[in-house]
């Protein structure tokens, strides 16, 4: 309904109250801290090093819990996100307090163990391509780099692929001096895609010869260096491997054993959460050597208990003032059960900003009864409203926005299965394709839409879609008008929202005895004489005040009428805005079309038993789909309307969120008793 | 079978088979976006998914008018059409959901896939990363709603 007011608090306390305060006011989450500008009689503490060993100490443990859950994965259900966090008591961290250093060792001992892993599994990877580029040469019985005997000198390595053992002899032949022959011995290894690999033995005294022509021809020595010969070396990096393979075992069983201390390292993660916001606070505080001042806003309702918790308990003085008049402050939104519900897809465009109106109540009717009217199938209302409010009581710690998004879509649910009643539609035409089907049934539909089924009366339910538009569109202006009144504003009122109403509601009253109206509609209205005149006289004393008055900030004239006659011209963005009220009937038409067609594919294999089982599996699988699909357009196209024709109208986002200094816990929620 | 009948066909087929090409077209563009952002940030799967989705509706609506058309021809109900004025009067009424749902799918899903960009650097925008593909879906509500009324006033 409102924007809740917020006062300002100023804490002056003794400095050894200072932890205790602190905690107090964390534990309550109803003040948010703003610094108060430096004074040089102050000092600030310095908690940056502080802060960051809690920040270090929170990314090692979630460090260590990404890794027990790589290790030793904990077993989730679909639904475990909607859990929620565990609630724990104020003693309870005093518990897990005492346990933080064993905490941090296990996280360390955890992380190191990983990273041992993560190099020995490098070393492995380097032994097997060493074993690979061994393998080729696994025939030769001489240790790999074998230079050779006392006369002899023996090359082992690779020649380019398809060298044939003539042409090596004909190319080391190529290099003797003219009149004699250099005696080798040539061997070939193996083959492959890559290289020809070969042992060439030559004598001593040739050896330099010999290698110039290895070397023309692309000869490369082996890249793996040894003693060994090429399959004692593969043994010895079997060998190796294995060891390396029995550490990683033992490793991982000693991480996997870890996992019992998943509990403690969740604790200790949000204990160091909660040191470090609560640091982040001190560092922001004002001190002497003996007091120290806090300052920030508080909702006007917890002002007494913050007065009491603290003041009453010690030697402090708080002084407490309400907001100057241009200071924004921040945004805290408060609506009644059901209302509070749409406050997500509020934020998700912007909060309002103080002084303004929170239009949360007002969008939640519209919001749920478009949302309705787009999905428009009471099945698949029923399923929805069902399936959150299962969800809802299932899962009671669930995150609070998690809540509030599926209480907002059971909301929608009920009034889908309205807007399915008044259509005639449940599941499509389900109960008469089953009663066609399968029990023979030829008279009337059973399911009788309770208003009218609109693919039979497209245009009808068309003009309702823009009447609904004009009220939604009409509510917005008027929100604007309240804003201007509660400012004091008549002039204002006048100029721009009565004469827009006058306006617009002179020519819709014209309109509608009109002709083409008529044949829209399919049938004639006529209004009395008089009412036909007044129509007249307000669409022109609208147009009038518009025209002569919306510039009125101007001294020009001739600037003013100009601009007044650019105002007027905005009645074509509210003819294109109630157009897009179309789309209330578009997608309701959608849904109930597909989910027909759906029927009808379901129910082509006849009656009998194997008619039915394809039906039910036609029936399932299809309806899940549109369900999916028309509820996400329904979805977007409803904010859409909020967002862009209603907000338009009057809405100026710009709020910044009321965020308390709390305790901001990703597992466990601390329950303190005040 | 007809003139008429095959005109009347053939802007039912159009209508499923133009606006069901610019969803696939659409929603693979967006797709492929929305891969890459959850290779980078698995939770934001949910987020991506919508807005890959969201050019998805052109096919149905043509797929809608399809149906409509069909029951209306005689080839799922109505009565067949003879001749061949009433027949391109039904190719007509369906050119609008065909032409405009391939144009707009393929621009919203270019839309989505910028969408999708604002979602990977700010998760928390998502309310108006939505916001902007469903504007040009604008014009295939309008288009739908044209091809509905024509179809359902022959």
């Amino acid at each position: 309904m409102s924007i809740v007011q917020m006062q300002k608090v100023t804490i002056s306390a003794l400095r050894e109250d200072r932890k205790a305060i602190l905690e107090k006011l964390q534990a309550m989450g109803v003040m948010e801290v703003h610094p108060i500008e430096t004074d040089e009689d102050f000092t600030v503490m310095d908690t940056t090093a502080a802060r960051q060993s809690f920040d270090r100490n929170v990314s090692l443990i979630e460090n260590a819990l990404d890794i027990l859950e790589q290790y030793a994965p904990e077993k989730k259900s679909m639904f475990s996100s909607l859990n929620g966090k565990e609630a724990i008591s104020g003693a309870d961290v005093a518990k897990i307090a005492k346990k933080r250093d064993l905490a941090v060792d296990i996280a360390a001992r955890i992380v190191r163990n990983e990273k041992n892993i993560a190099e020995r599994k490098a070393k492995i990877a380097r032994y097997r391509s060493d074993m690979e580029a061994l393998e080729p040469y696994k025939n030769l019985g001489l240790p790999l780099w074998f230079q050779g005997t006392d006369t002899t000198r023996m090359f082992v390595g690779t020649m380019p692929q398809g060298t044939s053992m003539e042409e090596l002899y004909t190319l080391i032949q190529q290099h003797a001096d003219t009149d004699e022959t250099i005696d080798v011995e040539a061997e070939k290894l193996s083959e492959d895609v890559n290289a020809v690999y070969l042992a060439v033995l030559c004598r001593k005294e040739d050896a330099q010869k010999v290698e110039e022509a290895l070397r023309s021809g692309g000869f490369a020595y082996p890249s793996v260096r040894t003693s060994r010969t090429p399959q004692g070396k593969i043994d010895q990096r079997i060998e190796k491997i294995g060891k390396e393979q029995e550490e990683i075992d033992k490793l991982t069983k000693s991480i996997e054993g870890d996992a019992d201390h998943r509990e403690l390292l969740r604790q200790a993660s949000d204990y160091f959460r909660m040191r470090s916001a609560k640091y982040a606070v001190l560092g922001n505080l004002q001190q002497t050597d003996s007091v120290f001042f806090l300052n920030g806003y508080v909702p006007k309702e917890a002002v007494p208990a913050v007065e009491k918790t603290i003041g009453e308990n010690y030697r402090c003085v708080i002084d407490v003032s309400d907001l100057a008049p241009d200071e924004a402050g921040p945004t805290l939104l408060r609506n009644n059960r059901v209302s509070e519900t749409v406050e997500g897809v509020l934020k998700s465009y912007g909060l309002p900003t103080r002084g303004h109106v929170d239009p949360t109540t007002i969008m939640s009717v519209f919001y749920i009864i478009f949302f309705g009217m787009m999905l428009s199938d009471a099945g698949y209302g029923l399923v929805m409203a069902a399936g959150c409010a299962i969800v809802l009581l299932k899962f009671k710690n669930m995150d609070a926005g998690m809540k509030k998004t599926l209480r907002m879509f059971f909301w929608c649910g009920l009034s889908t299965m309205f807007w399915g009643f008044m259509y005639g539609g449940f599941f499509g035409d389900a109960i008469d394709v089953v009663a066609k089907t399968f029990f023979g049934y030829t008279g009337d539909p059973i399911l009788k839409p309770l208003w009218f089924a609109p693919l039979e009366e497209p245009m009808r339910l068309l003009l309702w879609c823009m009447l609904f538009g004009v009220i939604h569109l009409f509510t917005g202006l008027g929100i604007k008008g309240y804003e201007y009144l509660k400012k004091g504003d008549v002039l204002g009122w006048v100029c721009d929202i009565l004469s827009w109403y006058l306006f617009l509601g002179g020519l819709i009253f014209m309109l509608i005895p009109s002709d083409i109206f008529a044949s829209i509609a399919g049938r004639t209205f006529s209004f009395p004489p008089a009412v036909s005149l007044i129509a007249k006289i307000a669409a022109i004393a609208g147009a009038a005040t518009i025209v002569l008055m919306s510039g009125r900030g101007r001294k020009n004239i001739g600037l003013r009428i100009a601009l007044g006659a650019y105002d007027l011209y905005g009645i074509s963005s509210w003819l294109s805005d109630v157009l897009s009220y179309s789309r209330l009937l578009a997608l309701g038409l959608a849904t109930g079309v597909i989910a027909s067609v759906i029927n009808m594919m379901a129910s082509m294999a006849g009656g009998g038993v194997v008619g039915a089982i394809l039906f039910i599996l036609v029936f399932v699988l299809g309806h899940t789909l549109n369900i999916g699909i028309n509820a996400l357009g329904a979805y977007v196209h409803t904010n859409r309307l909020q967002f862009v024709e209603f907000f338009g109208k009057f809405y100026e986002a710009g709020g910044s969120e009321f965020s308390p200094f709390k305790t901001d816990n990703k597992y466990v929620e601390v329950k303190e008793e005040l | 079978m007809s003139m008429g009948m095959f005109f009347a066909l053939l802007g039912a087929a159009l209508s499923t088979a133009l606006a069901g090409w610019g969803s696939a077209w659409g929603t693979g563009m967006g797709g492929q976006a929305a891969a890459g952002v959850i290779a980078e940030d698995p939770d934001q799967f949910a987020k991506v998914l919508i807005l890959q989705l969201l050019p998805g509706t052109q096919g149905i609506y043509g797929l809608l008018v399809t149906f409509i058309t069909l029951t209306r021809i005689g080839i799922l109900g109505g009565t067949p059409v003879t001749d061949t004025k009433t027949g391109l009067l039904y190719f007509a009424a369906c050119l609008p959901i065909a032409i405009v749902g391939l144009i707009s799918a393929y621009h919203q899903g270019r839309t989505s896939v910028a969408s999708i960009g604002i979602v990977a650097k700010k998760p928390d925008q998502f309310g108006k990363a939505m916001l902007l593909p469903a504007m040009v879906e604008t014009y295939a509500i309008l288009a739908l709603l044209i091809s509905i009324l024509a179809v359902v006033n022959i």
